[in-house]
């Protein structure tokens, strides 16, 4: 850049008029530019912040005499106001959640994109892909609604009420499945329109059928892609927090029971910090401790997700 | 290999029958997952225009007909003046005279006191609007038996009243008018705070970043992985920093205003800046991407400065699709929950935020608070204000369009 901001003289100007005008120049631009770098370094202060601050409370939670880490992440029982600190409960839940979510998003996702990209005409996907991104669009309370009023009805229509609790993890996981379904599909869609058409042609060149050429040669060839989505979807069931602070039930439970309610983390956290908080106490630490957990995990997932993406886009680009 | 015959192998063709026929079958799987999501779509928009409006089975504490010989709607002033002081007790109308007298009031405004503490309607029960149209017979036996005084009434949730009126603990008098309110001024400030620095640092990354450079490979890897940060990771961020450790800044202390404590809007706006800027700053780097290169050579060979370049030609080009950018992102900041609850938006605020300092009230909190009472009125309720946050969702995104359709136009 800086060679391009060089003017191009033929004639030397006078001396003292070149340095007059390049300091002057030079300063005020100078400013700007510090200006914005420092709008660029505030995201990274926001990293930091959110290290120093969830590590700072984490560790005065972890040191306070009712907890132990050992304890914490090896026992299942989940109860802070005598003094149990197991967070086994909170992110079997969350698995759960996440499991059932994915059960759903996956599959769905990635056959969406297939057909988005490899079987429909020009004309059905520009129909078809806005209806998919208004799911993107609506708002994780409203999924959350949806499932207490519709999802919950249905299961309990099903499976009977007395299998059925109110709230439950599997109604919360798979309304949660519908909700990541564009994010997989967008994003495996990219992938598999990023395959170079001559493997495709090549493969079809050799009497393949669509569906051979698509399952054989498109998915495996954007596969990086496509782990790379199931990998953020991962991470976004795991940090959803409306809708299973609705649905899935509030109050920590060990069970692996589908139709029971059984509190996540990001619902423990949000119902927490809802009510009165007192700060300090080992209830306030607790969310951050878990917070912690919880920007740990979505973090190496969307790094791990990234670099995969990366790699695709190395290969064909 | 073998000739080619000219009449088509049998087993052949049954085997080429046979993958076209597993082939087609694989594709109507594949029609079929993305017929799944839009099904849902249909049936979530269905479930909260279905619980937003149908029968209510209302019981009056009071019969109206006791009270006067005429409609109470079609009474003057007078009339409800003497009905009020007829059976209110002292207290009660000394409170509300000392509020404004009840001589100064509209007769609108007395009408609604005369309902609100004589007549007391209370919803007993409601049904939806696919119950309301296909079982009426079965609401009305149902009506006869429990609740034998009541009367049944086709209630729309969703309706002026609904948006006008304050808070209430009681579904039928509560709107949604401070929830609006206080989304509609943290989504203001939110959008002040983010939006220069969103800006600022994309047009940093974009023109002046030296992508050779360990600190700017830095930013730019840091916004990326930010913005897959959950929502509620920010809230707790929002809580530590903003709603504790800056308080007397956040609740506007130290201007002698305000709040006793963090919980402020400015609170919260801040937070869901935090929140957007990765997803701002990335929209917006990639409209001052489309910008094409020819048009800062031409600035730069007319002797512009590079930030005479950025300024006057650069930005008004990709000032459109920054906009769009912005208010897609605005637009997550909008259905935003989780980091507010944490933050601490209170749930009962019956007056609307007046500025930055005030403690408030969202749609999506309201949202959530209703829908979390097992009461059935508050389901309904809430579903009306889901169609609020909706309708409000759709004019944002509809802005978004049309600058899209503009921008698209002018290249």
């Amino acid at each position: 850049m800086e060679t391009q901001l060089q003017p191009i003289t033929t004639a030397t100007p006078p001396v003292e008029m070149k340095t007059r005008l390049k300091k002057r120049r030079r300063l005020s631009e100078r400013v700007i530019q510090g200006f914005l770098l420092l709008c660029g370094v505030i995201s990274i202060l926001t990293t930091l912040g959110i290290v120093f601050e969830l590590g700072k409370e984490s560790l005065l939670f972890f040191t306070s005499p009712q907890v132990n880490l050992w304890e914490f992440l090896t026992t299942t029982r989940w109860q802070p106001t005598i003094g149990e600190f197991g967070v086994l409960p909170l992110v079997n839940a969350t698995l759960m959640t996440s499991f059932f979510a994915m059960l759903i998003a996956l599959p769905l996702g990635l056959g969406s994109a297939i057909y988005l990209s490899e079987y429909a005409t020009p004309k059905a996907r520009s129909i078809l892909k806005p209806i998919l991104e208004v799911l993107a669009g609506i708002p994780t309370v409203v999924y959350g609604y949806f499932a207490l009023t519709f999802m919950t009805p249905l299961l309990r229509g099903i499976f009977g009420q007395d299998t059925v609790e109110v709230y439950n993890t599997l109604s919360a996981g798979l309304v949660m499945g519908i909700m990541i379904l564009p994010l997989v599909s967008s994003m495996s869609e990219d992938a598999l329109s990023a395959v170079p058409r001559a493997l495709k042609e090549a493969a079809y060149g050799l009497g393949a059928t669509r569906l051979e050429t698509a399952i054989k040669v498109v998915v495996p060839a954007a596969l990086s892609g496509i782990i790379a989505a199931f990998i953020l979807a991962v991470s976004r069931a795991v940090g959803e927090t409306m809708i299973v602070a609705v649905a899935a039930g509030s109050g920590p439970a060990f069970t692996f029971n589908p139709f029971h309610s059984a509190e996540t983390m990001t619902g423990y956290i949000a119902r927490i910090s809802g009510g009165d908080l007192a700060y300090d106490s080992p209830d306030y630490n607790s969310i951050f401790a878990i917070g912690l957990l919880l920007f740990t995990l979505t973090l190496f997932l969307n790094m791990v997700s990234r670099r995969l993406v990366r790699r695709f886009r190395e290969v064909y680009e | 290999m073998r000739p080619l015959s000219v009449e088509p192998d049998s087993t052949q063709e049954k085997f080429l029958n046979r993958r076209h026929q597993v082939g087609r079958l694989w594709q109507a799987l594949f029609l079929f997952s993305i017929l799944v999501g839009i099904i849902t779509l249909a049936t979530l928009l269905f479930t909260i225009f279905n619980q937003s409006l149908g029968y209510v089975a209302i019981e009056n504490k009071v019969d109206p007909a006791s009270l006067s010989a005429r409609p109470l709607e079609k009474l003057n002033k007078a009339e409800l003046l003497t009905i009020l002081e007829a059976n209110l007790s002292k207290a009660r109308l000394r409170q509300l005279n000392a509020d404004i007298p009840l001589e100064e009031r509209s007769t609108v405004d007395l009408y609604d006191i005369v309902i609100e503490r004589i007549v007391d309607p209370v919803i007993v029960s409601t049904w939806s609007f696919s119950e309301s149209l296909f079982t009426k017979p079965a609401i009305l036996q149902e009506i006869a038996a429990k609740y034998p005084t009541a009367r049944l009434e086709f209630k729309i949730w969703l309706n002026w009243r609904f948006i006008t009126q304050a808070m209430s603990s009681r579904a039928e008098l509560a709107g949604v008018r401070s929830a609006l309110a206080g989304s509609m001024l943290l989504i203001l400030f939110t959008i002040l705070i983010a939006f220069p620095i969103g800006v600022g640092a994309a047009i940093y990354l974009e023109e002046y970043a030296n992508h050779q450079s360990r600190l700017n490979r830095l930013i730019q890897t840091n916004i990326d992985n930010l913005a897959g940060v959950p929502s509620i990771v920010y809230g707790i961020l929002g809580l530590a920093i903003f709603v504790r450790t800056l308080a007397p800044i956040t609740s506007g202390q130290f201007l002698g205003i305000g709040a006793d404590n963090g919980r402020t809007i400015l609170s919260a706006s801040l937070t869901m800046a935090l929140l957007i800027l990765p997803v701002l700053i990335i929209n917006a780097q990639e409209a001052i991407r489309a910008v094409p290169g020819s048009l800062r050579q031409a600035s730069y060979g007319l002797g512009a400065t590079q930030w005479q370049t950025i300024w006057h030609h650069v930005l008004p080009v990709a000032l459109p699709g920054i906009f769009t950018g912005t208010i897609l992102a605005v637009s997550r900041a909008m259905g935003e929950t989780a980091p507010l609850i944490i933050v601490g938006a209170s749930t009962f605020i019956s007056q609307s935020p007046s500025g930055p300092f005030s403690m408030f009230t969202a749609l999506p909190i309201q949202i959530y608070n209703w829908t979390t009472r097992p009461q059935d009125q508050f389901r309904n309720i809430a579903a009306a204000a889901i169609l609020v946050l909706l309708i409000a969702l759709l004019s944002l995104n509809a802005i978004a369009i049309l600058l899209r359709n503009r921008f698209t136009k002018k290249l």
